[in-house]
């Protein structure tokens, strides 16, 4: 254990402070000291994905970085998704396409969709497929995950 | 239309969608405390001592409890079962004298954070005195095998047989036998959210509530009272969010226990989340089961008799409520399938070894005994020369033979069992699959396709429990429904939702027949202190016994609400319908009066109610399907091989199901749908693996291969909806189906991809290896 020190980091589009060990997890520091409670723990190794943030705009697993390491940086959580009270299009098309069951793996896999999204505007079923495999479902057996996230594609290209 | 059938959008989505779920772990309660347990590294040892000084004096730690300590607090687990020949086990909350499998429990440390919790966790000083390990089944009933309970005086835990007419002589007299030794190994359930339990304790009023991510919040109430010395009705239990659930957590878990008895040794509250390392070592797995197994044919393919013996190794503790028996027993059930089987006997044993408990998962002994008989149905038709699917219709049971006693006793009141073969023969191109498998082995390429057969029974009622003997009322379950005075109405259930949508299904079912809107009804579930009494949700029954129960409440609140109506607009009950929250005269839309202001009229009492009726606008029914339902389906699989690399590729996976009246189908697509994913992870790819040491080799999901969606093929659902004749509004389940015929369906198409090699499959999951060295027995590759 060390003395704990200050991080500070852009959440969601706001200023945000704590203080923690120099060892806690980043998924962590957002669910505990931040409470920002949607960013959810499935393995604490890097492999399910539920974890996953944009950090500084790129698909991160929050559960294998340290809170220390975010310092300065910018980061989006499922929280930050809806705009003005207004769904994003990958939230409408989840719901649309009954995209989720337990809900467990959902802000990691939307976050995950929305990293591949920003990088290839209009993928094939086969990178879709392989895009969202950084994420485990365990409950739909991702159909209605693929059909959503070919819907929201459409709806953000048309945007 | 009508709101049962319609493809409605979840409810439930909304707060999963902006991260506003509620999960255990997203809990937080003033003064809580974190619990981190220290586990067991070795597999059978004594505990000769626990030295909990250093832990106790390390900053941010409350309290460090070992087993002996938690035992003036807090009973231990013990699995009972009224079936002959049952041993039951007890099962502590923390290890008591010896540990039984790696990654028990021996001690808790209570402290500020989880952080600090497992710090103390490195300062507790254990010493073990190692004792042999108990690896194998085969091991643990050796003559001279250590016993994993010493109390039971037996590592057989349970031995069961069901026997119709007389196998040994037809199997003797049979022109053909087909037959072998299966294996289906172990398995993990794997639900996304690790279990986690919070418990608070409230001193004054010698209370206390425990949120758990559990499927049986009124079964653990029920349970837990006993066990705490607590009286159920100051004992509350919430369900809150729970991701995932499977059969894994159906199960009441010495966690839960030890969380319970420490938040009331440390008068704050306590919480628990176990990561995924726990949940592989500790929570209950699945199948890993062995079965000798003979199948007798006549020469015109049908069925003459089935023998099997089945060997399950059910681990280190029998589970409450379900016992060590859930699987086993429900495999020499359900091996005679949906076919005529005139001779049957199936004998089962389920055997202690040094490892986790074994417990119920999707499916639940019936992705085992699908594997088999479907297996063996292929090998006779290979061996008569009749097509598989010609076989299969040959002794599927027909319409006009059901209801029918199986061979075990179980009644299907109803099947759609050749339609739905006939059916997915049809959508999967049965013919055009045949003829490019020929022209595909001209060119080297080994494409197979796989079918597979199955029923299953859902909504249990009373006459059958769900784990035939355990403490647990399995058949019934209720609904309070509540037209509240402004109108809306609430719904509440003794059920726990854990992903199957059912504040959206149940509403539809309510809505429907009350005659209230949609948006109108919010159903509740997953609490102990908001419903009616209930267990919870397993063994595909929400839908048909839940969904029976809102029924009958809601159409007791509709006539009421139409007497209460008929009144005030002074017409008979009968000149009114009641539909959308709108009461109105036939024939004079202008006559009307809204469920608010009949609801208000309700509450207000006398005055306004027609003479002697009581007050208010709720009602609470129950229901027992008695019998329960068959849900049944077939599932079709095209597979490639690889032969260089053993890979296989799932191309095309159909799947005709019937689970009766269908409630909302975008809900039962997904189910199938996911039910499939899992069954095809457990044919290709899942496994847990212990080593000889009895020591995890699968600790991660590294290790652990769950499919991710660049194995999951696209999954081709049609339904049939043939409703239930037995059960109220003609639902069956639904939710497991999916896992039961999946690994038969792939492991059919791998054997039959690899005919002309003469390869069987008889051992899931078929992984790379496996397929290796059936390929090339000599460890050289084919080409």
């Amino acid at each position: 254990m060390r003395d704990p020190v200050t991080v500070r980091l852009r959440v969601n589009g706001v200023e945000c402070q704590g203080r923690c060990e120099p060892r806690k997890l980043l998924v962590d520091f957002l669910r505990e000291d931040l409470g920002l409670t949607g960013t959810h723990v499935g393995c604490e190794h890097g492999i399910c994905g539920a974890c996953t943030i944009l950090f500084n705009g790129e698909a991160a697993r929050s559960c294998i970085m340290l809170a220390v390491q975010a310092d300065g940086a910018e980061i989006l959580t499922v929280e930050g998704l809806m705009q003005n009270g207004k769904l994003h299009p990958l939230q409408e098309a989840f719901r649309e396409h009954h995209g989720l069951q337990c809900g467990f793996c959902t802000p990691g896999m939307l976050i995950t969709a929305l990293d591949l999204l920003q990088t290839n505007p209009s993928p094939t079923e086969g990178e879709i497929r392989e895009g969202i495999s950084a994420v485990l479902c365990r409950c739909t057996g991702y159909h209605g995950i693929l059909k959503a996230v070919e819907a929201a594609a459409r709806t953000m290209r048309e945007a | 239309m009508s709101l049962i059938g319609a493809p409605v959008r979840r409810v439930e989505d909304a707060r999963f969608l902006t991260g506003r779920g509620r999960y255990v772990a997203d809990m937080t309660l003033s003064r809580m405390l974190h619990v981190a347990f220290l586990r067991s590294p070795y597999a059978h040892a004594r505990i000769a001592s626990i030295d909990t000084r250093r832990a106790r004096e390390l900053p941010g730690v409350a309290a460090c409890v070992t087993g002996d300590e938690l035992a003036s607090c807090a009973r231990p687990i013990r699995a009972e079962s009224k079936m002959a020949g049952y041993r039951a086990t007890e099962f502590p909350a923390l290890a008591r004298g010896k540990v039984r499998f790696a990654g028990e429990a021996v001690a808790a440390v209570l402290a500020e954070s989880r952080y600090a919790a497992e710090d103390a966790l490195e300062a507790i000083d254990v010493r073990y005195e190692t004792l042999p390990v108990i690896a194998t089944p085969e091991a643990a009933m050796a003559g001279d095998a250590t016993l994993v309970h010493e109390a039971a005086g037996s590592n057989v835990l349970l031995s069961r047989a069901f026997v119709q007419g007389d196998a040994e002589a037809a199997i003797a007299r049979a022109p053909v036998v087909v037959g072998g030794r299966f294996r289906f190994h172990r398995h993990a359930g794997v639900t996304l959210e690790n279990r986690a339990c919070l418990a608070d304790w409230d001193a004054g009023a010698r209370e206390l509530t425990l949120w758990s991510s559990t499927q049986v919040p009124g079964l653990l109430r029920e349970t837990l009272a006993d066990l705490l010395d607590l009286p159920a009705h100051r004992l509350r239990v919430v369900a809150p969010d729970v991701g995932g659930g499977f059969g894994v957590k159906s199960a009441l878990y010495p966690e839960e226990v030890a969380v319970c008895a420490l938040a009331r040794l440390a008068g704050r509250p306590a919480k628990w989340v176990g990561d995924r390392r726990e949940d592989l070592l500790t929570s209950t797995q699945a199948w890993d089961e062995t079965i000798e197994v003979e199948l007798a044919v006549h020469a015109d393919g049908t069925i003459s008799a089935l023998r099997a013996r089945v060997v399950a190794d059910v681990g280190a503790y029998s589970i409450h409520p379900w016992t060590a028996s859930i699987e086993v027993i429900q495999v020499i059930s359900f091996l005679p399938g949906p076919y005529r089987v005139p001779h049957y006997r199936g004998e089962g044993w389920g055997v202690a070894t040094n490892k986790a408990p074994m417990g119920p998962y999707r499916g639940v002994g019936r992705p085992v005994s699908t594997f088999v008989t479907e297996a063996l149905m292929d090998r006779a038709a290979r061996r008569l020369g009749i097509d598989p699917v010609e076989l299969r219709l040959r002794n599927l049971l027909r319409p006009d033979e059901l209801p029918y006693r199986s061979p075990s006793g179980v009644v299907w009141d109803s099947g759609s069992f050749v339609e739905s073969l006939e059916r997915a023969r049809d959508v999967a191109e049965y013919e055009r699959v045949r003829a490019e498998q020929r022209r595909g082995r001209d060119a080297g390429r080994y494409v197979g396709i796989g079918v597979a057969c199955y029923v299953e029974l859902t909504g249990v009622g009373s006459a059958i429990p769900a784990s035939p003997g355990a403490a647990i009322n399995t058949g019934t379950e209720g609904a309070t429904v509540r037209v509240d005075p402004g109108g809306t109405v609430t719904a509440s259930f003794g059920l726990a939702c854990h992903g199957q949508g059912h504040e959206t299904t149940l509403a539809q079912v309510v809505a429907e027949e009350l005659g209230a809107r949609l948006e109108d009804v919010r159903v509740i579930h997953g609490d102990t202190a908001a419903g009616p009494a209930g267990t919870g949700t397993y063994a595909s029954r929400s839908a048909v016994i839940g969904g029976g129960a809102a029924m009958l409440a809601a159409r007791a609140l509709r006539e009421k609400a139409l007497a209460i109506a008929a009144h005030l607009l002074e017409v008979a009950a009968g000149d009114l319908t009641l539909a959308d929250g709108r009461a109105t005269v036939r024939g004079a839309p202008d006559r009307t009066l809204t469920l608010r202001e009949i609801a208000r009229a309700a509450y207000a009492g006398a005055k306004r109610l027609p003479k002697g009726m009581e007050p208010g606008l709720e009602a609470t029914r129950f229901y027992d399907p008695y019998f329960g339902t068959a849900s049944n389906a077939t599932h079709v699989a095209v597979v490639e091989v690889d032969p260089e690399t053993c890979a296989v590729v799932v191309r095309r996976f159909v799947v005709v199901e019937d689970c009766g009246r269908i409630i909302n189908p975008l809900i039962v697509e997904g189910q199938a749908i996911g039910g499939t994913a899992q069954g095809i992870g457990a044919a290709l790819l899942e496994e847990i693996v212990y080593g000889d040491d009895g020591q995890l080799l699968t600790g991660s999901l590294l290790d652990y291969l769950v499919p991710t969606a660049a194995e999951v093929p696209a999954i081709e659902v049609v339904h049939l909806e043939r409703p239930s004749p037995t059960t109220l509004g003609g639902f069956k389940g639904v939710g497991e189906g999916g896992t039961i015929g999946a690994p038969a369906a792939v492991a059919n198409a791998i054997a039959d991809a690899l005919a002309p090699l003469g390869v069987e499959i008889s051992e899931l999951p078929v992984t790379p290896e496996r397929l290796f060295r059936l390929i090339s027995p000599g460890g050289r590759p084919l080409r």
